[in-house]
């Protein structure tokens, strides 16, 4: 399957050039011919070699682009609402508003450890949902990691990848970031859950930017630069990355 | 030559002035490397200093290949102190960063005694190469400090007047180390710092020898190199492990994934080699598309910002350092110098040819440890014979495991303070 769809672009450019072929007489484009680098792939690498960082990346060309602009997005609007963010608003008031969401997020592994029948990490998770709503002031202190209660982290995706779900290809989102088909399509019940309860227990102006402060805590908590290493197989390394860690914590 | 008459007549010489009852927990000096030092002995230093990132535009002039668009402006970082204070510079080691953990707990540790702290990632730092380097391809003593100087002249010209520095000083480990000793060599000429005090931390000799060490560590791949994924797989399969079993990946991670796995040494070198062949593929990949030499990618090949590189990153993951020195780095100035042989190149990267300088300079001095792996046998006694009582020789710590430890911070940090105003 893996390699009849790497194959296939290659098979569509053959037909279409074919096609061309028949209608019209084609000027034969000269390929340009490029001197053989010192240490040519086809020499050091050998044909069966399985690279160990290799992700499943059909779109990789749509990924590059859409990494780009989450590049361009964070030097013009999220970086730069981050640190007036920080700049404005106190430390304290900050992790309040950070532990609100992980708060949310605490609800959200109770519903994923129901889903994926883990009695442990429902009840951890219901555990801290309970404490950080009632002694922690509606999840703004987080009272129970002070009490040393285990955090589990659960998600949709990871619930998908509980019940066998393949990851599919690789894809980075607009804005958030690194994920695979099947993350990305986890992200929805995830985030309507949360709005179910936030709209109950929020008053109206709050609800309504409540997503707002949720991905600027995000991305003040996340000190990943897009292109800041330098290297120009940050890329891969990223891909591999997430997706090793992704592996894991489906299998945690 | 009196370089290697000396290193021939090493283990006759007195016996070395190692630093007794030192008590860094770890005596494998792989295990060291790898891990660092254990929480609970290391230095105490300040959560969070005022570490905050700059960007510095070298060559405006320059244009980079798309495929590296984003590498033009330098990236560095700096903690100032908001009254006159001693000015600090850290150089980062082979292929790390200006934010990297060891630059930054320096900056803690210096911040923490009243240093302005400006820290800069190495030469070998692709954000370095891309942005930093005058010719894109690094490795040369002279050339490297040149660069690096150029930088902080450009950086202490945008900081005067907005801070008063009362002297100016230098450190840096590994390869870091390695460019300071150049750099205050520089610097007796151009005189734009007249370093107070420099401080090599776990420098190499040779720069050639110690890559060729680092290079054979990866056959200690169980099996051969044929057999590295296999390898690789075991290695991920130990982190998965210690990081199922925790909930946050602490500070002691490491060492609890090393507990966990129970690594053989050679299997410890290994790791080392391959952590060392990753950081030189991003290293040599951007040095090839800058100049367009054609060591990997095909020279006229123009590659786009959206470009499928893996193709490249495979070849480079088999090749070693010393194939970018014969390959790349010695033609590549071959057409400088053409009088110069390879054996004369490799010389000059080297320790031993500013020998006397450095026995010379008190304002010098050296930490380093008996057991670094970047060293061949006997090459530590060149400190001690050079530097004499300038000389701080650990019994352990492998190559820069022990920079964390509570009596290495404590020196590093009097080395700066005693007698300074």
């Amino acid at each position: 399957m893996n390699s009849i769809m790497r194959r296939a672009p290659t098979l569509l450019a053959l037909l279409s050039l074919l096609a061309a072929c028949s209608s019209t007489p084609p000027k034969p484009a000269p390929e340009p011919v490029y001197p053989e680098p010192v240490f040519a792939a086809d020499r050091i690498v050998p044909e069966d070699a399985v690279s160990v960082s290799a992700v499943y990346d059909p779109w990789e060309g749509m990924n590059k682009r859409i990494y780009n602009f989450n590049y361009h997005f964070d030097q013009w609007v999220f970086l730069p609402v981050v640190r007036g963010w920080e700049a404005v608003v106190p430390s304290p008031a900050r992790t309040g508003v950070h532990n609100f969401f992980e708060n949310f997020r605490d609800v959200r592994t109770m519903a994923n450890s129901l889903l994926q029948a883990s009695p442990t990490k429902f009840a951890q998770s219901t555990g801290r949902v309970v404490v950080n709503s009632t002694i922690g002031l509606f999840g703004l202190i987080d009272v129970a990691s002070s009490m040393g209660m285990a955090k589990p982290d659960e998600d949709f995706g990871q619930t998908l990848g509980r019940w066998g779900v393949a990851t599919g290809p690789y894809l980075v989102l607009p804005i958030y970031g690194p994920s695979n088909l099947r993350d990305g399509v986890g992200l929805l019940p995830d985030a309507v859950l949360q709005n179910y309860i936030q709209d109950d227990l929020l008053a109206q102006p709050v609800r309504a930017t409540a997503f707002v402060f949720d991905s600027i805590d995000t991305r003040a908590q996340t000190s990943f630069r897009y292109y800041e290493t330098g290297s120009a197989f940050e890329y891969q390394t990223v891909r591999w990355l997430y997706s090793t860690k992704r592996e894991l914590d489906v299998e945690k | 030559m009196a370089g290697l008459c000396l290193l021939l007549l090493a283990p006759f010489a007195s016996a070395t002035a190692t630093v007794e009852n030192y008590g860094y927990p770890v005596h494998d000096r792989y295990v060291a490397t790898v891990i660092g030092t254990p929480e609970g002995h290391q230095a105490d230093l300040p959560k969070d200093i005022p570490f905050k990132k700059r960007r510095l535009n070298v060559f405006p002039e320059r244009q980079l290949p798309d495929v590296i668009w984003y590498g033009q402006e330098l990236i560095y970082s700096e903690a100032l102190q908001d009254r006159p204070a001693p000015l600090i510079f850290l150089i980062a080691g082979t292929g790390a960063a200006h934010n990297g953990a060891k630059n930054v707990n320096m900056a803690k540790a210096f911040f923490k005694a009243g240093f302005h702290v400006v820290s800069l990632s190495s030469p070998t730092y692709p954000n370095f190469v891309s942005s930093a380097s005058s010719t894109g391809v690094v490795g040369d003593a002279q050339r490297d400090a040149a660069d690096l100087y150029r930088v902080m002249e450009m950086i202490w010209s945008r900081l005067d007047g907005e801070i008063e520095a009362t002297s100016f000083n230098l450190t840096g480990y590994s390869l870091g180390a390695f460019n300071s000793a150049y750099l205050a060599k520089l610097d007796e000429d151009r005189k734009s710092f007249n370093f107070r005090k420099v401080l090599l931390i776990n420098p190499p000799v040779s720069l050639y020898n110690s890559i060729s060490l680092l290079d054979r560590m990866t056959e200690n791949i169980p099996g051969g190199e044929d057999n590295f994924n296999e390898f690789f797989d075991r290695l991920v399969e130990g982190f998965s492990k210690v990081y199922k079993e925790q909930n946050e990946i602490g500070g002691d991670f490491l060492y609890e994934a090393y507990k966990g796995m129970d690594l053989k040494d050679e299997e410890l070198a290994a790791l080392v080699g391959v952590s060392f062949r990753i950081s030189s593929a991003s290293l040599v990949f951007t040095s090839d598309v800058m100049t367009d030499y054609g060591y990997v990618k095909p020279k006229g090949l123009v590659l786009d910002r959206h470009a499928d590189l893996s193709e490249y990153n495979e070849v480079l993951s088999r090749l070693g350092f010393t194939d970018y020195y014969h390959e790349f780095f010695y033609p590549f100035y071959k057409n400088e110098n053409p009088n110069l042989t390879r054996d004369q190149f490799i010389a000059t990267a080297s320790l031993t040819g500013i020998a006397d300088y450095l026995r010379n300079s008190p304002k010098i001095s050296v930490m380093h440890n008996q057991d670094d792996i970047i060293l061949e046998p006997g090459e530590v006694e060149f400190f001690n014979e050079v530097f004499g009582d300038r000389a701080t020789i650990y019994p352990t710590g492998g190559h820069c495991g022990n920079m964390n430890y509570v009596d290495n911070v404590a020196l590093m940090v009097s080395t700066f303070t005693e007698g300074a105003k």
